[in-house]
């Protein structure tokens, strides 16, 4: 028996496992390339249009930290600069969390022990995680260069696109393995992966922010810190531009390096045990703990933090686009169509004010939901019963975990006005005015969220096992109604289905107040609804 | 009063009859031991008695009260210890049972200290990076600290070594000698049996057994084993005599209770040189209940709760 033993047989059972997860992955990737390369072609139709394009992203500092370079004035360029943080971040989170499940968690959890004590080798688990992770990149990627190519892109750079992003997952696939063997959690591997991920970013938008244009105004070479990032590598494949095949070779090179480390780690430790040790905690809890609300602040402090700072990122980052807006799409009336239609109004930079603020709504509904969610996590892992068995009523732990979740959305919403206000602020001037408005129309659109709240806790109440799947399915529709909804002349009475049609589209237009009142009342309606049903029902898991 | 009064309890999860007509009774100041494989409906009686779910028909008293309505109320007079532990993972030991402490009204420093020396628990790690057994004794802690009348424990000991069981079982005396009164899930025979003054059998959702071990010992036989001068006849036709089988020269047979006496006035006649007598344990009652796997019966669910 040599170590590999039973590879086959693991890698069969990792597919059985995660057979809808790896096919949404090797198929969601091409059709969100397909989709963006269609939307791109008809935004920007013409070499002249797309110089325009390639200058102002090459110029704009935020184009160039948010989407990198852009390797030339073929369309095959713009849609690459236009898709390549989307896919490939994709790629490298899908990649890392792959790995850990098959590696850390089956630790964590016994079930390695338990297959350990068969016939099956000490690197068995972690070569079968490999193989078929890498197997799925590959796919993937195999599949985004044929829809690529059936968007109508020219051949080369639609290999050279894939395999450039393929490559990140590739390159993250090796970041994980060590990861997976360094820390105890499958939570913790997963985190260090992901701060990887993070610091990737910001190695590259800082190389290509410090970046030199060259003579032509089109080509931007990027500075050093871009080369240590393996999310710098795939754009400086050049796909669509003057392809550099060689640059391929650096997430191979660091795949092999992250197995060869992988491997080295697994020999020296015991199963189930890390590098790293588990960090301890107090051994008295502090006084603000001792309440539901305590409780349910700690368990979502982590998260939200998280979410503040991405959001005060974004909404800079948005805010001080704004002010560059105008150049972006001048001349170019489908772009300017794309965001009128989003933000609605007449003036441009309102429109696209509005339509970020109306973005940031849509996604912190994602908080909203995840938050509320725990409700049902905590009760099919069985943490909730023996917390219902002390002296806090049902009515009571349900209405801290909303208030929580609604009060969590809130600073995020406010935070999201402001700090885009401020961005718009800075670089067009009266940054205090502009924090003020759109902190306020911000706040207009809570009552969207507050019904989204209402969704998951009605569902929560009345259909427990169900109210996961559906949860994510309504705020999924209410983002397909807001997004594709006007370009798609959906009829109104589709549209009206989604709390975020109802809510005012300040800056671009008047307050209106009537909706507002209306929603909140809906939204009170099914907290309500859930808080009823969920004093009835038993406690499933 | 009876500390927990149930009758007649049925509660069915879907078409499956989990509860079917149970009746249990815990007295004031026992331990009420809880016995019955896994699926009887142990944990589904144990969910009701705490407000978790709601019964389909049938009384249920705890407390004086009623589970389901009072069931804050109630909460702050008991404490729960489940089965199978879950805890916030990124909590810490100690933090979990001063947090459970504190939603049940209140917990006895001094007493959370000592119980965390007694188990051996490091409160200071994670929840995530504790064994079973550790999480149970996260559990057992936060109950028992609570100065609280009744004490509910699903299958407390089924993670604990041998050394902390004999822990648990010091501390559970101490808690009724405080005079609370406790209701212990349990298969561990020997915990029920060092512990229990009372006990009831489950299954299939009713009560079969239910009464002091001596009352249940009286229902079954005794098994006795006989060495004597001569050789004994006749025993197959004494009443109450049953599965006589010659061994080394002795004989071992088993007798009911009541027909003890006239075995014995039968066998003096055949020169007695030693004599055993063994009452039967609790595992010979509760097999007697559950061994004869032949009748097919399957065990009620309890309804995917666990």
């Amino acid at each position: 028996m040599s170590a590999f033993t039973g590879t086959g047989r693991l890698a069969r059972l990792a597919l059985r496992r995660d057979r809808v997860r790896l096919a949404i992955w090797t198929l969601g990737s091409p059709l969100i390339g397909y989709a963006l390369a269609e939307s791109v072609a008809s935004i920007y139709p013409d070499e002249q249009n797309r110089v325009g394009y390639a200058e102002v992203a090459n110029t704009s500092v935020v184009a160039r930290a948010f989407n990198g370079p852009v390797a030339s004035t073929d369309l095959g360029a713009v849609v690459v600069t236009e898709t390549y943080l989307t896919l490939a971040v994709l790629a490298a989170l899908l990649s890392t969390f792959a790995v850990v499940r098959h590696t850390r968690q089956n630790e964590e959890t016994g079930r390695a022990e338990l297959l350990g004590a068969a016939a099956v080798g000490r690197y068995a688990l972690l070569t079968a995680a490999l193989v078929v992770v890498v197997g799925a990149n590959v796919l993937a990627g195999a599949l985004l260069a044929v829809a690529f190519v059936g968007a109508g892109l020219p051949a080369a750079g639609s290999v050279a696109a894939a395999a450039a992003i393929t490559g990140v997952g590739l390159a993250f696939t090796g970041v994980a393995a060590v990861t997976a063997q360094l820390s105890v959690t499958s939570r913790g591997a997963n985190a260090l992966a992901a701060a990887t991920v993070g610091v990737a970013f910001l190695l590259r938008a800082t190389g290509d922010v410090l970046g030199r244009r060259a003579a032509d105004g089109v080509r931007l070479d990027s500075a050093w810190p871009t080369w240590l990032s393996p999310l710098g590598w795939g754009t400086q494949v050049r796909a669509f531009g003057n392809e550099r095949w060689w640059v391929l070779a650096l997430p191979v090179a660091l795949l092999v390096v992250g197995v060869a480390v992988a491997y080295a780690l697994a020999e020296r430790r015991d199963v189930g045990a890390g590098l790293l040790a588990a960090r301890r905690g107090p051994a008295r809890a502090a006084a603000g703990l001792l309440s539901p609300a305590g409780l349910t602040w700690r368990l979502h402090r982590s998260a939200l933090i998280g979410w503040a700072v991405a959001v005060a990122v974004l909404g800079l980052a948005m805010g001080l686009a704004g002010n560059e807006v105008d150049d972006m799409i001048a001349d170019n009336p489908a772009a300017a169509e794309a965001i009128a239609q989003l933000g609605g109004g007449e003036e441009l930079v309102d429109a696209f004010l509005a339509a970020m603020l109306g973005l940031f709504a849509l996604t912190i509904g994602a908080y909203v939901v995840q938050a509320l969610l725990r409700v049902r996590g905590d009760e099919s892992d069985g943490i909730l019963e023996p917390l219902l068995a002390t002296a806090v009523s049902r009515t009571r732990w349900l209405s801290t975990q909303v208030a929580g979740a609604v009060l969590g959305a809130l600073t995020l919403m406010l935070l999201a006005g402001a700090t885009t206000g401020l961005g718009y602020g800075l670089a067009a001037g009266d940054p205090v005015g502009w924090t003020v408005e759109l902190t306020g129309a911000a706040l207009l659109r809570l009552p969207a969220l507050l019904v989204v709240a209402g969704v998951v806790t009605a569902l929560f109440g009345a259909l427990p096992r169900l109210s996961v799947a559906l949860s994510w399915t309504v705020l999924i529709v209410f983002l397909l109604l807001g997004q594709l909804g006007a370009a798609l002349d959906l009829p109104q009475a589709a549209l009206n289905l989604s709390p975020y049609t109802h809510v005012p589209s300040v800056p671009a237009v008047d307050v209106t107040v009537l909706p507002l009142l209306v929603l909140t009342a809906v939204a009170a309606a099914l907290l309500a609804t859930g808080l009823a049903t969920f004093r009835r029902r038993d406690t499933p898991t | 009063m009876s500390v927990i009064a149930i009758e007649n309890l049925v509660k069915t999860f879907g078409g499956v009859r989990a509860l079917d007509g149970l009746d249990l009774r815990v007295e004031p100041g026992e331990v009420h031991g809880f016995l019955g494989p896994n699926g009887s409906g142990k944990s589904t009686t144990i969910r009701i008695l705490l407000g978790l779910l709601r019964r389909d028909s049938g009384q249920v008293r705890i407390l004086d009260g009623d589970p389901w309505r009072d069931a804050v109320a109630l909460h702050r007079r008991l404490a729960y210890v489940p089965g199978d532990v879950n805890l916030w993972p990124n909590l810490s030991g100690g933090e979990a049972i001063d947090l459970f402490g504190a939603l049940r009204g209140g917990l006895d420093r001094r007493r959370r200290d000592e119980l965390l020396h007694r188990f051996d628990l490091d409160p200071t790690k994670k929840c995530r990076t504790y064994s079973k057994g550790n999480r149970q004794k996260v559990a057992i802690v936060a109950a028992f600290a609570s100065d609280v009348e009744l004490y509910v424990l699903d299958e407390p000991t089924s993670g604990l070594d041998p050394l902390m069981e004999a822990v648990f079982q010091e501390e559970v005396r101490q808690l009724t000698q405080a005079g609370a009164s406790v209701l212990l899930s349990s298969h561990v025979l020997a915990e029920v049996e060092a512990l229990c003054d009372r006990v009831s059998i489950i299954r299939e959702g009713r009560i079969v057994e239910s009464g002091t071990l001596s009352e249940l010992r009286h229902l079954a036989r005794t098994t006795v084993t006989v060495e004597t001068g001569r050789p004994v006849t006749g025993l197959t036709d004494l009443p109450g005599v049953h599965e006589v089988r010659p061994v080394d020269g002795r004989v071992r047979l088993e007798v009911e209770p009541e027909h003890l006496d006239t075995l014995l006035a039968h066998l003096v006649r055949f020169e007695v040189r030693a004599l055993t007598s063994t009452p039967p344990t609790l595992e010979e009652l509760f097999l007697r209940h559950y061994g004869d796997a032949t009748d097919g019966d399957q065990p009620a669910a309890t309804g995917g709760t666990r």
